[in-house]
């Protein structure tokens, strides 16, 4: 494995360790008001305050938390429905599979923030909302890669064996599809859970996606822009943090295709 | 010869391939000699660095490729220590190459006379007007249709037979010293590759072009060189001239190329006969509006095996693909040990689906690498016989015992860790566990190095012969069907168009289709090339050419 | 020519029938989900009068079908409909700043394209050297990081570091082209940074599967330069994929301004669509979904139509 690749490995590690712990670790909770607005970087707030007094550093590991848990649970829902439709569609053929490919075509003539942005204007912000919105723009997406990648195998030789041997859809799917496509659609998975994650903060700092108090890495950017006029970094931290992570999953993901793909 | 300077020298080459500390070598110490006005044929299998051989004789290494020792000296220069921009001087000038898919080596975007004119032009400064009309007047040679609008064809507008030609008047036309052939009909149809074979042969002969013939098969060597030399695993086997080689190859190597043709299958004796297997009446198959069967019947019995043979498009493939139930007749059945058959797959019964078992053209993807050769074998153990546990094991390991692997080693093996040869088997042994009472083969052998086939072809008989199943065997080789064949389907165009027991269909054909590529298929022999062109040309006074009727 | 004028047609057809599928799921979206619009933006506590206006306002009183068709036949003669908020015409709000997107997305092409693709096939051509790898990983970096983190790294650089830059872009229509230019520089360099990397690494991988082609091998065991070989043979084949690939990106660039837009403060079409989805405004959003829809949808189209034609395949039938 490359160095880069294993400074990588060890990012992503580190945030999942920090996120899991973050109640531990964290010097204040997410919602305490512990000081004046805008602090400067000292002892007790290492990297200041935000615009309401809280302790940035505290929030910046709750808001990895609450940002990383929305975003895996999302693109978990997002995965299961994308690729158990599209392999289905692949293998299934027919009806199901002309109707879901048209509907999904359709869909995806749409872009999925502005698709999501509409969806958020019927419903309004909620967490809830945002993560059913989201994962339906990116099941699409996902639909699309598990069908082609199914339907590639699908018609391998193997396949048509066992199908002539007059084994039932399950079986095939089951045993045949699903085990060869696990390195793709892995390297899928590593992939929408960063758009998934980057989706997340994009609404969050517009403003449509988790609301405040609760502390998240988009709306802190936010809060906190008007700081960099005055030459101050701290709102790019959270900004950062996002890239930090959104990167090195991308490259993860890079070495894992030239490697297995 | 002994006396002549040979017009290039390949020294001690040394080529490797992957990453630089853990090379994989192509070629290790090679020599090689070619002498004026002579076709040097190089042979082997795949993975025997022939056509990394045959593009280093121009200098040339394909990306990856390293050379590590050597050198390749041409008219007294050594092409590896030259210049890019020197080499370029001698490419297409002095040393041309054709290549083996001239479809893929004819640019798309530009008029096949621009292409084969480009070298005359750029390199010699040929004035566009002489080098065009010396095009035209390969052409001619060529006998490609129409030779005055050909030139103004894009490639995707001519038939395959017609590119190769081009492609070998453009390696001619600068009038090179000499010319790579890197197994320039292997893409091509029997039929067709005569007439390709013919006008390279010509050109060689009248433009004294020395030549080395790339190709993986030795009757089109035999036809194409002076002298052949055979390799393995980037090495030299041996070395002799074409006669001597053919007569009497010294290397035990060298011999198992040979070793197919060994085979042959007696006449099926007496005229017992046996319960019919599978029959097929009348069957009218299409894809889509496009009709790929039409009015096709064969049978075949217990204990027999029909060979289908045709060419590419014949539609042997999509019969198969009719028997199994993948593709539903438009019209006709298909009878199984005597009662008829559902003609979808998803309608048949568990029964009927175990007696038609298949194998495969390509063993790497007939098998799922992702489970175990025990699971491959014991899934139509369980499916059809309901065997589980350790009953399915003893199966599954008696069936490989059956085909010649060892259940100890093999049984807990995935189909990564097997060669071609081997996963072949273990397709073989997918296919017997079900108990089937017709087999079909679709171009089984096809995928496989000579030795190997040989292997797989006489596992298949004395199977049949041990447990009396009917066998549909689908192949484009004639060898292969005197090998193994009771009976033989010749089919054209979707047609059945001769049927009948083998020595009657290969010794007696009765139609011209079938006499013509019967005749086509190259033999061992080294005057049959002209031999058969002869043939061909009077048979062509009365009728015309199927490469006539394919031009636009 | 015939076989051409009929792709043509045949292509324009599918466009606008994917055109109204997608104003039929824009429409239908609003019905499809649960609960009553009208007390979803009211609050729970709204006077029935009050919620009776809203849904008069919405057409909520009509059946949906009847209620699409004129929608629909609005929309194509240009009338969006008013806005829930301010009653005004949505056309009317619209007007300035699409032309406001148009010249920010413009501006973003002007310079991303001939960057990216220079850099594109410079990297295909000198390959796994040392600058390709780095380039190349860059490219993965900057496609993988938030458009906001790039904006506000740039603010935090031109704008409050150095001070050649305006933080804001707030432009109007008595600007003059230069002065426009100014303010819509930082937005147009972060689109350009988000784009250029991924139709650069697309452009990259594009020319390399084009170098790998047989018909290059043999021009160059035809004796040709290698500067021939490119020109000549690889690049007119470059064509098909730069234009997709050049499609594909501008067609993402639409849904990119939408966040450099909030960032910059830039009076766009993005940033109405935020505003509106703050306001609960349902049908300026839904017009808006339209036109970036239709956008996209155009954009992709065109790649389509232009990488068809020129394909040698199409243009010389057999």
């Amino acid at each position: 494995m490359p160095l880069l690749t294993l400074a990588c490995v060890i990012i992503i590690v580190t945030y999942v360790c920090v996120a899991l712990l973050a109640p531990v670790l964290a010097p204040f909770g997410q919602f305490d008001v512990s000081a004046g607005a805008y602090q400067p970087w000292d002892k007790t707030h290492k990297l200041g305050t935000d615009n309401l007094g809280r302790d940035i550093l505290s929030r910046l590991m709750y808001g990895l938390r609450n940002s990383l848990g929305i975003a895996l649970v999302t693109a978990i829902i997002a995965f299961l429905v994308g690729v158990g439709l599209g392999v289905m569609s692949a293998v299934g053929g027919g009806w199901l599979d002309q109707v879901l490919s048209r509907l999904v075509d359709v869909l995806m003539a749409i872009p999925g923030l502005i698709f999501a942005l509409l969806l958020l204007s019927i419903t309004g912000p909620s967490i809830w909302a945002m993560i059913t919105i989201i994962a339906l723009v990116e099941a699409t997406r996902i639909y699309r890669l598990a069908r082609g990648v199914s339907l590639n195998i699908a018609t391998a030789d193997f396949v048509e064996a066992a199908r002539i041997r007059g084994e039932g859809l399950p079986w095939i799917i089951a045993r045949e599809i699903v085990p060869n496509a696990t390195a793709p659609l892995l390297a899928e998975f590593g992939l929408r859970f960063s758009y998934v994650f980057l989706f997340v903060s994009a609404l969050s700092f517009l403003g449509l996606g988790i609301q405040p108090p609760f502390a998240e890495l988009g709306s802190m950017v936010r809060d906190n822009a008007v700081l960099i006029t005055y030459g101050e970094i701290t709102p790019l931290l959270p900004a950062a943090t996002i890239a930090g992570l959104t990167v090195s999953v991308n490259i993860l993901v890079d070495w894992y295709l030239k490697e297995f793909g | 010869m002994a006396d002549k300077k040979p017009i290039l020298s390949i020294k001690n080459l040394s080529v490797s391939a992957g990453p630089e500390n853990d090379p994989i070598p192509v070629l290790n110490g090679v020599d090689l000699d070619l002498y004026k006005g002579e076709v040097l044929g190089l042979i082997g299998e795949s993975g025997a660095g022939k056509s990394t051989l045959g593009l280093a004789a121009m200098g040339y290494f394909r990306r990856g490729c390293r050379v590590t020792g050597g050198t390749v000296t041409c008219a007294g220069v050594d092409l590896l220590a030259m210049t890019d921009q020197q080499r370029e001087a001698i490419h297409g000038t002095k040393i041309a190459y054709v290549a083996q898919s001239a479809a893929a080596s004819f640019n798309p975007a530009y008029r096949l006379m621009d292409q084969v004119t480009e070298t005359a032009r750029i390199r010699a400064g040929t004035p566009a007007a002489k080098a065009r009309s010396d095009a035209l007047e390969l052409f001619e040679r060529m006998k490609l249709p129409e030779p005055h609008q050909f030139g103004l064809r894009y490639p995707h507008q001519v038939s395959g037979g017609q590119l190769q030609r081009a492609l070998t008047a453009m390696a001619m036309l600068c009038q090179p010293d000499i010319v790579i052939f890197d197994e320039p009909t292997t893409a091509l149809d029997v039929t067709t590759q005569v007439d390709v074979l013919g006008t390279m042969k010509d050109a060689v002969r009248d433009f004294g072009i020395a030549g080395i013939y790339v190709s993986h098969d030795l009757t089109v060597v035999a036809q194409m060189a002076d002298r052949i030399k055979v390799l393995l695993r980037g090495r030299q086997v041996e070395e002799a001239p074409t006669r001597d080689m053919l007569a009497s190859p010294q290397q035990e190597y060298t011999k198992s190329l040979w070793s197919v043709r060994k085979i042959q299958k007696p006449p099926s004796v007496g005229s017992k006969s046996p319960e019919m297997r599978i029959q097929v009446e009348g069957v009218h198959a299409s894809y889509g509006k496009v009709p790929v069967l039409e009015d096709v019947s064969i049978n075949v019995r217990a204990g027999e095996t029909l060979a289908i043979v045709g060419e590419s498009g014949s539609g042997k493939s999509t019969l198969a693909r009719v028997l199994t139930g993948l593709l539903k007749p438009r019209a006709g059945r298909v009878l199984l040990n005597g009662t008829e058959a559902a003609s979808g797959y998803r309608q048949r019964s568990k029964s009927d689906l175990r007696a038609v078992q298949m194998i495969y053209q390509m063993p790497d993807t007939a098998l799922n690498d992702q489970q175990s050769v025990g699971t491959i074998i014991g899934r139509p153990l369980t499916f059809y016989h309901g065997l589980r546990g350790e009953q399915n094991r003893k199966r599954a390991s008696e069936l490989l015992e059956m085909i010649g692997m060892d259940p100890k080693v093999f049984l807990q093996r995935t189909p990564r860790q097997l060669s071609g040869g081997q996963k072949q088997r273990i397709c073989i042994a997918r296919a017997l566990a079900a108990e089937p009472t017709v087999l079909i083969c679709d171009e089984v052998t096809s995928a496989l190095d000579q030795i190997v086939a040989e292997g797989i072809l006489r596992l298949l008989e004395g199977l049949q012969k041990d447990l009396n199943f009917a066998q549909v065997f689908i192949t484009h080789d004639l060898t292969t069907v005197r090998a193994i064949a009771d009976t033989v389907a010749v089919m054209e165009l979707g047609r059945i168009v001769e049927f009948g027991p083998r020595d009657v269909v290969l010794d007696d054909p009765q139609k011209p289709y079938t006499r013509k590529l019967l005749r086509s298929v190259p033999e061992m022999d080294p005057n049959w090339l002209d031999d058969i062109r002869r043939e061909f040309a009077k048979d062509t006074e009365t009728a015309t050419s199927p490469e006539g009727r394919a031009a636009p | 020519m015939q076989s051409i004028v009929k792709m043509i047609a045949t292509r324009l057809a599918l466009g606008v029938l994917v055109l109204l599928a997608v104003s039929v799921i824009i429409f239908a979206s609003v019905e499809a989900l649960p609960g009553d619009i009208a007390v979803e933006i009211l609050g729970q506590n709204a006077t029935p009068e009050a919620v009776a206006a809203i849904r008069r306002d919405l057409g909520l009183d009509i059946p949906a079908i009847p209620r699409y068709l004129a929608w629909i036949s609005g929309v194509v003669q240009g009338d969006f409909g008013n806005s829930l908020a301010n009653q005004r015409p949505i056309s009317e709000l619209m007007g300035t700043r699409l032309s406001n997107t148009a010249f920010l997305a413009a501006f973003t092409a002007a310079i991303s394209v001939p960057l990216a693709l220079t850099l594109g096939i410079l990297l295909a051509l000198f390959r796994d050297t040392t600058g390709d790898r780095v380039t190349n990983a860059s490219g993965l970096a900057a496609v993988s990081v938030p458009e906001f983190f790039l904006a506000y790294v740039l603010v935090y650089l031109f704008s409050s570091k150095l001070g050649w830059l305006p933080a804001i872009s707030n432009i109007n229509p008595d600007m003059t082209l230069l002065e426009r230019m100014e303010r819509t520089l930082l937005p147009a360099i972060t689109l350009t940074l988000v784009v250029s990397a991924h139709m650069m690494r697309m452009t990259r991988t594009a020319i390399i599967d084009l170098l790998e082609a047989m018909y290059v091998e043999q021009a160059y065991l035809k004796g040709l330069s290698r500067r021939r070989v490119i020109l000549v043979h690889a690049l007119p084949n470059a064509l098909t994929p730069i234009i997709n690939v050049v499609m594909l990106n501008l067609a993402y660039l639409v849904v990119g301004v939408v966040v450099v837009e909030v960032v910059f403060v830039y009076p766009g079409l993005g940033q109405l669509m935020v505003d509106s989805v703050a306001a609960r405004d349902v049908p300026v959003v839904q017009t808006c979904c339209l036109v970036f829809s239709a956008t996209f949808v155009l954009l992709n189209l065109l790649a389509d139509v232009l990488a068809q034609l020129t394909n040698p395949r199409l243009l010389h039938p057999r």
